[in-house]
């Protein structure tokens, strides 16, 4: 059930907006949504891994902010867009790192502080910067990342699924992945296992940030240009897609394909609400909505298994 | 100054009233409690009474139900069967708040003051006294003067406006006696009130007891620390499996007699069917190992194939000694070698890749992933022993280890694939000592391996220590429960106030012994 839970959600919303709108259930649509839902199913993969670990990361919209300004001034220096892509993912990780960092050896209380004063500090620089204006008219080979397709397929929706892909495999395949579960499970009895726990946090970190940079490429790529205000709360977007895609803000649970689905069903929302020509402002009530529903009924299902749990004991 | 004097005429109004009766009535007489948790009988037929104005000493070893007679006191469970009178009145006290309105109090062990508040606030926390009609406003000043008042009357005056976090644990604890005053307390338990205090600061607070019994305030002091009894307890009452063995004024018994009485079953049927193993090479060695308030000079050895007991009281130091060893606390000196080389451990990773293995006291807390199955759980310790090119997992590997292990220690599960939330205790701590086990350790510390578990599982894990033993893995075993150690030992060491106070041979050790050495008396 709570592998399937998130998925029921996806196809019970998307049959309910195919009646409402003929044109929803098209393939162009549909590639659409999954076009747009590639920036918040990035962001959200690496908020994903943080929520195992029972952390919050509230830095990735700035990152991506920040990356997605740096990238552009680079490109328009002249330096070769892979060069570019590089360093912006480094850049994204070593901002990440130092969530990380801050949380483990400042021994911080709750990562929401290091992360919220990054928060701050990545969208203040993205704006010194660039000087507040957005940098545009970016070369054809860094747009292909962001607006390019493969055989009709959108070059973002190709780099979600691999990016995910390989997140799966770490996150159950790998000692480490195992390592990022049995900490959000049990810090403390994890660190009595003799796993390296604030090396760990600090990688998860250090993923995110690189991730809100991948982010930031495909932003960037798909809008020619790079702005300072890009990503502004779209950590938020990325919590909600983690927690609707049935992670656990108390750590240990949590799966990536959980998570895609999450970020799916808000694109979807979005989409399906906009075709039937709803405002932008009553979309986010509906998603604020969804997001507690979600929750709630985990809560509900979590409550019946323990009974059941329970009375098998 | 009014108000003050309002508060000390309500606190000793009782005392008149009791002072009457002192020879026929005790303010609280417990006949016949009885009281089982799922099946376990805790407290068997036990009848306890205090009296006006005496301190009454509770003792008894771990698991004697001191705390759970206490806890039917203050209301935090029911008895079963069983009577309580309270001034001579039948009472039911069903809830913690009715016990207060009472006058019984508990000092927790664990205080129970807001550390951000004043010293004032926390005497009067949850009944400030305000003015009447339209004038209800928190009154400071009285608030202050009332609190330093009941303070001095105790015999230590602090500034009733600074924060209680700035103060020393006994200063916490005058505090909390100052707190149970102001609601007029008759009756104060003390939960080894002086586990946390220098010898200076236990010195003070019997003072602080002494005024206490002036007032007439009864106390009932619960104590692992036979000497301090003598100084400060009137009568003693001794409990031993849930039952009522003795209660002696305190001028009839000896603390021989006390050790005695609260030991005293047989014990001497437990070293048959003992195998002699032959200890081998020098595992683990400790040399002068210090972390200061914790411990102090700490030197041993454990042999390999040797089981090494190391007894003591609640709060001697070991559970800080063992996590120190295994690097989740740190030392300031002394060295550690495993066979025969210096190592440093300063994480529990450094710890466990020289294979070392902690089962620790709070299995829930500190050994397991309780979301996780048994075979996340097995594999948590040495998750790149199972892997390919130590990267991916091999969970067809993973499944047959834990099974096996799982098997062997004969754990009662569906499969391997089952939430370790749902074991039993018994059933959790095989999982825990599964972990090391798959993780090859070589020498094991096991911090209260039985600690809350059933009596079948724990025949299981005494057999599973001796069996590695056997197989030449060094042990060190912490126990708060003699019967244990002295069942399983091969050597005892005995901790007292964060030093080894003596070690004992098996030959020569027994509940007496040990309960000397870790109350603080020398063997004779």
């Amino acid at each position: 059930m709570r592998r399937f839970g998130p998925l029921l959600g996806l196809l019970v919303t998307s049959a309910i907006l195919s009646f409402l709108s003929p044109y929803f259930l098209t393939f162009d649509n549909l590639i659409n949504v999954f076009r747009q839902s590639s920036v918040n199913a990035l962001l959200a993969l690496g908020q994903l891994l943080v929520i195992i670990t029972a952390g919050i990361d509230l830095s990735v919209g700035s990152i991506l902010g920040l990356s997605c300004v740096l990238v552009a001034m680079m490109l328009k220096a002249g330096v070769p867009w892979p060069v570019c892509i590089a360093a912006a993912i480094a850049i994204g990780a070593t901002l990440g790192m130092s969530n990380g960092l801050l949380l483990t050896k400042l021994r911080l209380p709750h990562p929401f502080i290091p992360t919220l004063g990054m928060m701050n500090v990545a969208r203040g620089l993205a704006f010194v910067i660039s000087g507040g204006f957005p940098v545009s008219e970016l070369p054809d080979g860094f747009r292909f990342w962001g607006a390019g397709t493969i055989a009709y397929i959108p070059v973002p929706v190709i780099l979600v699924v691999a990016v995910y892909a390989l997140f799966h495999v770490f996150l159950t395949r790998t000692t480490v992945g195992r390592d990022v579960y049995a900490i959000g499970g049990n810090k403390q009895a994890a660190m009595f296992s003799g796993i390296p726990v604030d090396r760990r946090l600090t990688m998860v970190y250090a993923l995110s940030g690189g991730l809100a940079a991948l982010g930031a490429i495909v932003l960037a790529g798909r809008l020619n240009s790079g702005f300072p205000l890009a990503g502004d709360g779209a950590e938020l977007d990325a919590i909600a897609a983690v927690i609707i895609g049935g992670a656990s803000f108390f750590g240990g649970v949590g799966t990536v394909w959980g998570t895609l689905i999450g970020a799916l069903i808000m694109g979807v929302l979005r989409n399906g609400l906009t075709l039937l020509s709803v405002s932008p402002n009553w979309q986010k009530v509906v998603i604020g909505v969804v997001i507690v529903a979600a929750v709630w009924i985990d809560v509900l299902r979590q409550r019946t298994t323990r009974k059941r749990g329970l009375a098998r004991k | 100054m009014n108000r003050n004097t309002k508060v000390m005429e309500k606190s000793n109004w009782p005392r008149t009233a009791q002072l009457a009766t002192q020879e026929r009535e005790p303010l609280l007489r417990m006949e016949n409690i009885t009281k089982s948790f799922s099946g376990v009988t805790v407290l068997d037929d036990v009848s306890f009474e205090v009296r006006p104005g005496e301190v009454h000493a509770l003792i008894g070893e771990n698991g004697a139900g001191k705390s759970t007679l206490m806890k039917i006191v203050t209301g935090a469970y029911q008895a079963d069967c069983g009577q309580v009178f309270w001034n001579g009145r039948p009472v039911e006290i069903k809830t913690p708040h009715q016990a207060h309105d009472l006058g019984i109090n508990i000092v927790h062990q664990e205080l129970m003051l807001v550390p951000q508040l004043s010293i004032g606030e926390n005497v009067f926390l949850g009944r400030h006294p305000v003015g009447r009609g339209f004038s209800r406003w928190v009154r400071w000043g009285d608030i202050n003067e009332q609190a330093s008042s009941l303070l001095k009357g105790l015999g230590h005056p602090l500034d009733p406006k600074r924060p209680v976090g700035e103060l020393s644990i006994a200063e916490q604890q005058l505090v909390e006696i100052a707190r149970a005053l102001a609601f007029s307390a008759e009756l104060i338990i003390m939960d080894e009130p002086t586990s946390p205090l220098s010898e200076h600061e236990t010195k003070r607070l019997f003072q602080a007891i002494s005024q206490l019994k002036e007032r007439g305030v009864s106390i009932v002091y619960i104590s692992h620390r036979l000497k301090e009894i003598h100084q400060v307890a009137d009568r003693v009452t001794v409990l031993r499996d849930g039952r009522h063995i003795v209660t002696r004024s305190i001028q009839e018994i000896t603390t021989d007699n006390l050790v005695r009485y609260m030991v005293g079953r047989e014990i001497s049927e437990q070293f048959s069917g003992k195998k002699v193993r032959e200890a081998g090479e020098e595992a683990l060695r400790v040399e002068g190992l210090t972390a200061s308030g914790k411990f102090s000079d700490i030197s041993f050895r454990v042999r390999q194939g040797e089981i090494v007991g190391l007894a003591g009281l609640v709060g001697a130091g070991r559970t800080e000694l063992v996590e120190t060893l295994f690097g989740a606390g740190e030392a300031e000196s002394g060295k550690v070698y495993l066979e025969g080389q210096l190592v440093r451990i300063k994480t529990p990773m450094d710890a466990v890749r020289h294979r070392l293995a902690l089962v620790a006291d709070d299995r829930k807390a500190k050994g397991l992933v309780l979301g996780g199955s048994v075979r996340f759980n097995i594999a948590l310790a040495a998750p790149r022993k199972y892997a390919r090119y130590r990267i991916f997992l091999n969970s067809s590997r993973e499944k047959e280890v834990a099974g096996q292990l799982a098997r062997e220690l004969r754990l009662k599960i569906s499969s391997v694939e089952q939430q370790v939330m749902y074991l039993s205790g018994g059933g959790q701590q095989k999982v825990v000592l599964a972990k090391w086990l798959s993780a090859d350790s070589k020498v094991f510390i096991l911090d209260e391996p039985t600690r809350g578990i059933d009596v079948g599982s724990k025949v299981e894990i005494y057999d599973l220590i001796r069996r590695l033993a056997e197989s030449g893995v060094a042990i060190l075993l912490v126990s708060s429960e003699l019967e244990e150690i002295l069942h399983l030992a091969d050597r005892i060491l005995v901790m007292h106030r964060g030093r080894i106070s003596g070690e004992l041979p098996r030959e020569r050790a027994s509940e007496e012994l040990i309960m000397q050495l870790a109350t603080g008396g020398a063997v004779h």
